[in-house]
């Protein structure tokens, strides 16, 4: 039953991030120009309504349908880690044009050269675990 | 359902990205793609190569539930509602993609030169494309996040760590495709 309810929910986000074109490597391009708003746009009122989302969850503590208690864990403070992870990420998104979703999106509607920047991120992935003791955080 | 097979338009591709999230929430998980690179690391084995990937993935199976989803969905937007077709994207970004040697831009949902079946027979092509994928997948677990996790979840939450990771995906993207795609296109 809850395997279906992930499924779902996967299923519906696989098709907004088509249909979105936020999983067009020339969306990717264009934002990187700022020559349209099209994926500042959708990442501002995701944004906007995500905000609005968490903080009625917070005000009237809304539980989840099976109703456990909702908490929000804050992330651990620090700068390096989150710059220095955050553009090794950025040079990659606009390389491949593809972040994490859109990746498997990608492989879902038969662009089939996407499984290489999937296994890169596979390697990638790896080669952090293997590194993350001598880097910086 | 001719709505559905037109383009989203970003106000309503942003709200329903948050519903996305609000849901995950609502069945008591987070939002977060990148972390599914890691657990498929430990399903391949990576857990007898260092402690990182020791964890228990059957507890992050949802998360791959959700992976699986998102593909289908991929498959189900291309097939029954006309995703796929190329986006309309600025003129001036076309031309200039154009000089650049891609000749698909305006014309196809992804580059041809990079993502069209050729590619498999292009050195230069597989390299761009896993290089891309590499740092992808270095970068979100260095950083702990990815678009979703950060941009979308993170900022949600008001985390400044989201938003410093948010600058540096920013500032990543624009070294990319303004110092090194000269370099290398």
């Amino acid at each position: 039953m809850k395997n279906s309810v992930y499924l779902l929910i996967g299923i519906f986000f696989g098709i907004v991030l088509l249909k979105s074109e936020a999983a067009s490597w020339f969306r990717i391009y264009e934002m990187f120009h700022f020559k349209a708003f099209h994926m500042y746009g959708i990442i501002g009122s995701a944004l906007v309504l995500g905000i609005v989302f968490i903080q009625l969850i917070k005000r009237y503590n809304i539980k989840t349908f099976g109703g456990a208690q909702i908490s929000f864990v804050d992330k651990k403070k620090s700068i390096p880690r989150y710059l220095i992870g955050g553009i090794i990420f950025g040079l990659g998104w606009a390389l491949a044009g593809a972040c994490p979703g859109p990746m498997f999106v990608l492989l879902g509607a038969g662009f089939f050269p996407i499984i290489i920047v999937i296994i890169g991120a596979m390697l990638g992935t790896w080669c952090y675990g293997l590194l993350k003791n001598k880097l910086p955080h | 359902m001719d709505l559905l097979k037109q383009p989203f338009p970003w106000y309503l591709s942003g709200p329903l990205i948050s519903i996305t999230l609000l849901l995950l929430i609502l069945v008591g998980k987070r939002f977060g793609m990148s972390s599914n690179l890691r657990t498929m690391c430990t399903v391949l084995g990576a857990d007898k190569t260092c402690d990182f990937f020791c964890f228990d993935w059957r507890a992050q199976r949802w998360n791959l539930v959700v992976t699986l989803g998102v593909l289908i969905g991929g498959f189900i937007a291309v097939t029954y509602l006309s995703g796929g077709n190329a986006p309309v994207i600025n003129i001036d970004v076309v031309k200039e993609l154009n000089t650049l040697g891609f000749k698909s831009a305006g014309t196809s949902y992804l580059p041809l030169e990079l993502f069209g079946e050729g590619v498999f027979s292009s050195v230069k092509g597989i390299l761009i494309l896993l290089i891309g994928g590499v740092l992808v997948g270095f970068g979100a677990r260095y950083a702990g996040g990815c678009t979703s996790g950060h941009a979308i979840a993170g900022l949600s939450n008001l985390q400044l760590p989201s938003l410093i990771a948010v600058i540096g995906f920013f500032i990543g993207g624009l070294i990319m495709v303004h110092l090194i795609f000269p370099l290398i296109f």
